[in-house]
Parts: structure tokens; sequence; C-alpha cells
């Protein structure tokens, strides 16, 4: 997903770049605010962490293969405010020394993967896991469908740039990259709650530590951060409504599928003031889609988290084969 | 993949090699934005533009053979998105277009960051006054990912080791675990770190 220079046009970058800045100037205020100096070096590490998780491959059907992306994964380990900055610098760093990613476009690469996909995943990390309570199988589902609406949401937003910018049409992008992450983000789902239950497993005190009090504060934050995105997301579709000729019907797509897909309060409200009076059969099938994606990932979170914590379930596996290898100690 | 990123060019002389970073990325920067933003048909200013940066390699003595490798390990994602631009009216010119720019600034980031150490990159993020929580962050980040890339290698090397038949499903899980036990090991140098940072006399 990352978007290379020459692909967005002088506004989107300045745009993007505005909004990137602010939401990283937001996270590093919050993490300077509630990280105590001794987890200073853990950002650093974690952001090394995430690099090197993206290095492995995970073998998919038919010799391809995929890898993590890991926004969710930093904010359920780290929290939201971390998990920006670690992004950010995973971003940053592709770019300057490896070319992945333009110059130009550093600043929507920051925007749609280190502020859409964690605070999107957080928000909805949290909303759930209010709602299905504080154990480990409430946690794995709330990770799950966290990390599968990160990334289409991370999809989206990208599809919106590249629209913006006139190099793709948005009735193109918006179906390719929405429809192709749906199915990335169940990697990405399975991925990411795997290495979830893995941590509880072996070290479950570093998982609690994140629901300790020091999540309190830090609901401004992720507020600030929201509604960033949010105005995001709605510079970047809602031009549509004017510039394209059937661009109504699209934009009642984009924002239906929005508010359903990314299930969080802070891009409710905003987006909520477009009513649209008339919806075309190619915007409802595009939605009917959306939702119906949606549901099946729902529903495929709760079985992953099942199967996950069921004790009968690991025991059919024969014994020890394929569970974490126990690595020579690093000298 | 990234294993062929990961070998150093940056420590070789050359004119190239010995010019100030702030030159050289300031340089970059300027290139890429003229590039980027130029209109679509400018295809003399692409040409120009070109030149220069062969001439820039040419001087930097690295063997082109590498250059080339690097380019053609990120290009694939350019040539993917740029596919998308097809798909519209008067979609061969955009696709061209874009697909020049993306790969003339691909070549010219290619190259700064095969010339230039990262640490120097890193010492003018913080002259330029980037936030030092970030410029810290880049810099354990640079100085670990080579560490913990090992670290996975071996952990990855030792479970190949012991499986000697997978599928899918248990290399997923295997993975997984890999990358979980990652992750705690991460925490746990992070902690050696702070406590040698503070012998160091760090403050934040």
């Amino acid at each position: 997903m990352h978007i290379p220079d020459g692909f967005l046009d002088a506004k989107t970058a300045v745009i993007t770049s505005a909004l990137a800045t602010a939401g990283l100037g937001v996270a590093l205020a919050g993490v300077r605010r509630t990280l105590p100096p001794r987890r200073i070096p853990l950002i650093g590490l974690a952001a090394a962490f995430v690099f090197a998780a993206q290095m492995l491959n995970f073998p998919v059907a038919g010799g391809t293969s995929g890898h993590l992306v890991g926004a969710v994964l930093a904010a359920v380990l780290l929290g939201p405010g971390a998990a920006v900055l670690v992004m950010s610098a995973v971003l940053i760093l592709q770019c300057l020394m490896f070319a992945d990613g333009g110059v130009t476009a550093l600043g929507a690469n920051v925007f749609d993967m280190a502020l859409v996909a964690p605070a999107v995943g957080y928000g909805v990390y949290r909303l759930l896991r209010r709602l299905v309570g504080e154990g480990l199988r409430g946690r794995l589902f709330a990770t799950a469908f966290a990390a599968w609406c990160s990334t289409v949401a991370a999809a989206i937003s990208c599809a919106g740039l590249l629209a913006l910018s006139g190099t793709v049409p948005l009735r193109v992008a918006l179906p390719a990259m929405g429809g192709i992450h749906m199915l990335i983000g169940l990697g990405e789902a399975l991925i990411t709650t795997l290495v979830v239950a893995a941590v509880a497993r072996a070290r479950p005190e570093l998982l609690l530590e994140r629901t300790g009090p020091r999540l309190r504060p830090r609901y401004g934050e992720l507020a600030a951060q929201g509604l960033l995105v949010a105005l995001g997301l709605a510079l970047f579709v809602a031009p549509f409504a004017s510039s394209w000729p059937d661009g109504l019907e699209q934009v009642a797509a984009t924002l239906g599928f929005e508010h359903r897909a990314a299930a969080t309060p802070a891009l409710a409200a905003p987006l909520s003031g477009y009513v649209i009076p008339r919806v075309g059969s190619a915007a409802l099938s595009t939605v009917i889609a959306g939702v119906a994606g949606t549901l099946v990932a729902f529903g495929l979170a709760w079985l992953l988290a099942s199967l996950l914590t069921t004790p009968r379930s690991r025991g059919a596996r024969p014994g020890g084969k394929g569970e974490a290898p126990r690595a020579p100690r690093a000298a | 993949m990234h294993r062929a990123l990961l070998e150093p060019y940056q420590h070789r002389r050359s004119a190239i090699h010995r010019l100030p970073a702030g030159l050289k990325a300031g340089g970059a920067l300027a290139f890429v934005l003229v590039i980027a933003l130029l209109p679509r048909a400018s295809w003399t200013a692409y040409g120009a533009g070109a030149g220069v940066l062969l001439l820039l390699a040419g001087l930097s003595r690295i063997r082109p053979r590498a250059l080339a490798l690097r380019l053609l390990l990120v290009e694939p994602f350019a040539l993917g998105v740029a596919l998308l631009s097809l798909l519209q009216q008067d979609g061969l010119r955009i696709f061209a277009a874009t697909l020049t720019k993306s790969t003339l600034c691909l070549f010219c980031m290619v190259l700064l960051s095969s010339t230039t150490r990262f640490s120097a990159l890193l010492r003018l993020l913080w002259r330029i006054r980037v936030p030092s929580l970030l410029v810290t962050t880049l810099a354990l980040m640079h100085r670990y990912l080579f560490v913990l890339a090992d670290e996975t290698a071996c952990m990855v090397r030792a479970r190949r080791s012991r499986t000697f038949t997978q599928d899918r499903a248990s290399a997923w899980r295997s993975s997984a675990s890999v990358i979980a036990q990652l992750f705690v090991r991460s925490s746990e140098r992070a902690e050696r770190i702070y406590a040698a940072m503070c012998a160091r006399g760090w403050k934040t």
C-alpha cells in the first residue's frame, strides 16, 4: 500500500503532509506525557520489531505470500499513541533507507498506515473490548476484527487519495483497493490474533500492563487522532460530490461503507452530516458487498477467537509440532 | 528480499559520498519535489532529470548492477499502483507519465540512500529540530533493525531444522509464534538498553 512518488498531485501531498504532521505531533505529545522514561527504548525497539516482523513471509494460496503490517498489533501491544509513533518511524525509515514509498507521498503514507490504520483499529478494539468484556476470548476477537477494519480503512483512504490526485478514478480505485484489502485484511487479522494469542500464552504480563489505569488520560488524544482521521477522510472523499458526474453515488457508497466498516464513533460524527437522498443500484451493491464483507469478517473473528481459546482445539494438533520453536540462546 | 537491501554501499569513498549529507538530502528532496509536481507531459524535463541522475550515479562509482537491483526491488510496487490508472480515459498517457515520474524519484532515493550514511541523515533531522523523541526512535530502530532481523532469521532457521514437513496452517502458527517471541525478546532487550543508557548518563 506504499504510494510511490509521482502518484499524488501538489494539493493532496500538502494536505496529507499537514494532517500527518499534526497527527504525529499529537501522538508525540501524548507519548511524551504518559510514557515513563523507562519505556522510551521500547518504542524504538518496537519499531525495529515491526520492521523485522514485516519481513517474515506467510504462505498464501499458489506460491504467493503475504506479510504482517502490524498497525493493530502495535496498538494492542503498546497503546495507540505509541503505535502511531512506531508505524511512522517504520514508514520514514522505509522511505529514507529503502526508497519504499515516496518522499512527496510520505505524508500520505503516514496518514494511511500510521494514523488511519492504528486509530481506526484501536477505536474498534476499545469499542469491542467494552462490548464483549475483558477476557482473553474478547481480547482476541476484538483484535481480529480491529485488524480487519484497520486494513480496509487504510485501503479506502489510500484509494481516496489516489482518486483525489486524478491518478486513478475512484470507481476503479475504491472497489479494487477495498475489495482486495477485504481479503488481505483477513490475513492480517489472522496473523495479528495469532501473535497476540502467542504473547498472551508466553508472557501474559506484557498484555496485562496495557489495561492498567494508564489508559485513562489517553482518551483526549484518541479523540484528537480520530478527529484528524475523520477530517482527512472527509476531505479526500467529499470533493467527488461536485467534481464527478456520477460522483454522488460513489460518495454514498464510500461514506456508507466507511460508516459500516470502521464503526468508530469519531468517524461517524462528522460524516453523518452527509445525507444522500438517492442511492444508485451500483452504489447500493457496493454498500451491500461492504456490509456483507464486514459481517463475514465479524463472524470469522469470533470463530477464530473461540478456536484459539478452546483448549481442546489446540490439543488436536500433533504434540508440540509447529509450536513456538526454542531458538538457541542468542549470545 | 531485504537481505539484498541491507548490504551497505554507504561507506564507499567517492566524490559523491564525501559531499555533506545536508546538501545531498536537500538536493534529493528538491529533485523529487520538482519531478513529482511537474505537469504530466513534460518529457524533456524527465529526460534532463534522468541525465543528471545517471551522471551522479557514474560519479558515485557504485556498480550499476547493484543500483539496478535495488531499483528493480522497489519498482513492482509502483508498477502495481500505476496499472490501476490504465482503467480510465487517456489512461495510457497517465500511466506512462506516472511510471516515469515514480521511477526517476525512486532512482534518486536509491542513489541518496546508497551514498549517505543513515546516521548522517539522522543528525540532519536532529539539526532541523525534528522532535527528539522521533529522532531517538528512528536512531534506536536503525541500530536494532539488523540485530532483530538476525534474531528472526535465527529463530526461523531453528524452526526449520525442527519441522521436516509443514502444512500451511502450522506454518502460520509457528511464524506467529516467532513474531510473538520476537516481541517478548524486544521488550526484554529494551529494558536492558534502558539500564545501559542510564548507566551512561542518558537523560530524557
